[in-house]
């Protein structure tokens, strides 16, 4: 009786070990399969090999999350939704697409006429975002990371009257790379998605420029 | 012009009823608003000054190697446990390995990855193509349910950062009755269908979003997650291990391996000397009592309850695979997509009847954004919802299947000489071990 016991159980082991082999060999093809892309990987004959995450994360094996600045509507929810108190969202300067102006539909309330450094005239709730002179008529604008929420004010003003350089993005020092993120199950506009890790930012550019992306390690906006 | 059509029985989606020119207009006004991006309204500067652009740098993720890392100090883990339990017998090493567990995928790593919430990323993977599922994460899904196998569940012992915090908490057990076990024990049956059928359908990860400990590993969770974790560990103290035993989705697939191990901790080194020692030394009422009065059944008796059985099971399967299937709608409700569906619906219905427009949400504004058609988002719903049609019976059918499975497990007669460990429930934490006069 008891052996008998033992071997279906061995037999049953076997099955589950079998099951779960089976299970293993798919997942790893799975994504590897050629009919996942239409041109079975061949980048070369995609126009979307640039924003595609495909090939790129079946080499690195690694995805974290990350938002499409050209998806993005602003609706706040980033600010609000991270697991993350401040969020692991933050406004992102790609400086190569800033004009520079005077008038910063990102710094400045709509309608403000004293163009100056009250924090009244501010878009930004934390004071992030500062101002600094450089020549007639220039001014940069950095951002205080510390400071932001995250909460696109600053970024919905300057792609509304500006050059839109002023874009959000997850910044993966503070992201825990949730399973699943909050902000993504939430955004109105699916603007977030897993992109590999050694491709880790969506910073848009101007068409022809070089992008404006160099991350480093614990990097900040300099 | 788009074609009716039909979402579900109670979503019928109109046609456009809207001229082709204001069709063109809205194309084309989508079109400018999705581009607004790339407008470059005002020149780039020629500075005069030796001011020199700085470069734009976002942080880097965490290194990729470190994902590798963690599978081996799991790997590692399940190895040290196995032995701590199995050779060493030893419930005082086994709280310090837990402890190390609790401190490294709790604490360190904040409790993701975690081979609980990897079932989703594997049904996802399973059925979507293009999610790219990391090796890391199969690794964390497979490497517990492999060790179970063959030892028993010890990843739950000393491993899981989840059952190491709970275990703490067990100071004053109580003893809950087989009945109440079993019924309870249903949950976790539940728990898992569901967060395969959402995961599968891409809908939403509710391992991830509903776990309670995660919030504490971060410091960091809302109100109503703390509440939730606070209660489960407050619990704890009297049902000891309430989410490993009612609710955690894994623990299902570990109890099944676990039945089959091959070689699962017991309670005496040697032999049961029936001295009743270990009766009440388990907290999770896994240990099985001896069972020596043969059940006086006759032979047409077992036969009856045999045949019971056999109708039983495709009944209740049948029964709850058809509910599941009428609870269709309700679970695809959830779904973003067939939310904005619905939500497009309503404004071309209000649009139609000459109303006049109300602030669009968010989810409008961003749909009109995007420029994608009103059947595009019709279709991709109704797509959702078949989806969700043979998931909730295969759904339905998998809990009808796990209720006659228990019934009928409860039904069978046992009988058994010794004190033993009940090999699905039991977590391999060694306690009994302890009680057990017989030493090797
Ligand atoms: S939730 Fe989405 S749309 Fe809203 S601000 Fe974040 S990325 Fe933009
Ligand atoms: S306005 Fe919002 S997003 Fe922009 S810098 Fe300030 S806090 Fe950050
Ligand atoms: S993955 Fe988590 S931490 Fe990162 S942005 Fe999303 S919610 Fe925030
Ligand atoms: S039952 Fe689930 S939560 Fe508990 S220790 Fe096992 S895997 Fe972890």
């Amino acid at each position: 009786m008891p052996n008998r016991r033992e071997f279906l159980n061995t037999l049953m082991r076997g099955g589950i070990l079998a099951a779960l082999g089976m299970l293993s060999g798919a997942l790893v093809f799975r994504s590897r399969d050629k009919n996942s892309c239409s041109y079975g990987f061949d980048c070369s004959r995609c126009s979307k090999s640039e924003s595609c995450s495909l090939p790129a994360a079946i080499e690195a094996r690694q995805t974290v999350w990350q938002l499409d600045p050209a998806k993005c509507i602003q609706c706040g929810r980033c600010a609000t939704n991270c697991v993350m108190s401040p969020s692991a969202v933050k406004c992102t300067h790609a400086f190569a697409m800033c004009g520079y102006c005077d008038l910063c539909g990102g710094y400045f309330k709509p309608g403000t006429k004293a163009l100056d450094t009250a924090a009244e005239h501010m878009l930004c709730p934390t004071n992030a975002l500062r101002r600094k002179f450089i020549e007639d008529p220039f001014f940069e604008y950095t951002i205080a990371e510390e400071l932001c929420i995250g909460c696109g004010k600053c970024v919905k003003g300057c792609s509304a009257f500006g050059n839109g350089s002023l874009q959000l993005q997850v910044h993966h020092d503070r992201c825990k790379n949730c399973n699943e993120c909050s902000i993504a199950r939430n955004c109105p506009s699916q603007a977030f998605s897993r992109v590999p890790a050694n491709k880790p930012s969506l910073l848009k550019t101007f068409g022809n420029e070089s992008p404006a992306k160099v991350p480093q390690k614990g990097g900040v906006n300099a | 012009m788009p074609k009716p059509v039909c979402v579900s029985p109670g979503l019928t989606v109109t046609p456009l009823r809207k001229t082709a020119g204001t069709f063109m207009l809205t194309a084309s006004a989508t079109l400018l608003s999705t581009m607004a991006m790339a407008i470059q309204r005002f020149p780039k500067p020629e500075f005069e000054s030796a001011y020199t652009q700085p470069q734009t740098q976002i942080p880097l993720p965490r290194g990729e190697f470190l994902a590798y890392l963690d599978v081996f100090v799991l790997f590692a883990s399940l190895c040290l446990i196995t032995w701590l339990v199995l050779k060493k017998r030893s419930r005082f090493w086994v709280f310090f390995m837990s402890l190390f567990s609790l401190a490294y995928f709790g604490f360190y790593r904040e409790g993701c990855i975690c081979s609980i919430g990897a079932i989703q990323n594997v049904s996802l993977a399973l059925f979507d193509h293009s999610f790219v599922i990391p090796l890391s994460v199969i690794a964390f899904f497979l490497l517990p349910l492999v060790f179970t196998l063959f030892y028993g569940r010890t990843f739950c012992a000393g491993v899981c950062p989840f059952g190491a915090f709970q275990d703490l908490f067990a100071f004053k057990p109580q003893a809950l009755g087989s009945r109440l076990n079993t019924v309870l024990g249903i949950i976790p049956y539940l728990y898992l269908g569901l967060a395969v059928l959402f995961a599968a359908t891409g809908t939403d990860f509710i391992i991830c979003r509903y776990d309670p400990f995660v919030g504490i590993f971060r410091f960091n969770a809302s109100f109503g997650m703390f509440l939730f974790a606070g209660i489960l560990l407050l619990s704890g103290v009297f049902i000891a291990r309430p989410y490993c035993r009612f609710l955690c989705p894994y623990g299902v697939l570990l109890n099944w391996t676990s039945r089959f191990s091959r070689k699962h901790l017991s309670i005496t080194p040697k032999e049961c000397i029936q001295c009743r020692l270990c009766e009440h030394s388990c907290p999770y009422d896994a240990i099985d009592v001896p069972v020596t009065t043969k059940s006086p059944e006759t032979r047409p008796a077992m036969v009856k309850k045999m045949m019971m059985l056999t109708i039983l099971v495709p009944f209740l399967v049948l029964i709850f695979g058809y509910t599941g299937s009428r609870l269709q709608e309700t679970f695809a409700g959830v779904d973003s997509r067939v939310k904005l569906a619905k939500e497009v619906l309503a404004l071309s219905k209000m649009q139609d009847a000459g109303n006049k427009m109300q602030d669009d949400s968010y989810e409008i504004k961003a749909f009109k954004a995007s420029g994608k058609t009103e059947s595009q988002v019709y279709s991709e719903a109704s797509a959702v919802l078949k989806k969700f049609y043979v998931g909730g019976w295969l759904f339905g059918g998998f809990i009808g299947l796990a209720i006659a499975l228990m019934t009928g497990g409860r039904m069978l007669p046992v009988y058994r000489t010794d004190y033993v460990t009940n090999k699905g429930r039991c977590f391999s934490c060694a306690r009994c071990t302890d009680y057990c006069p017989v030493k090797s």
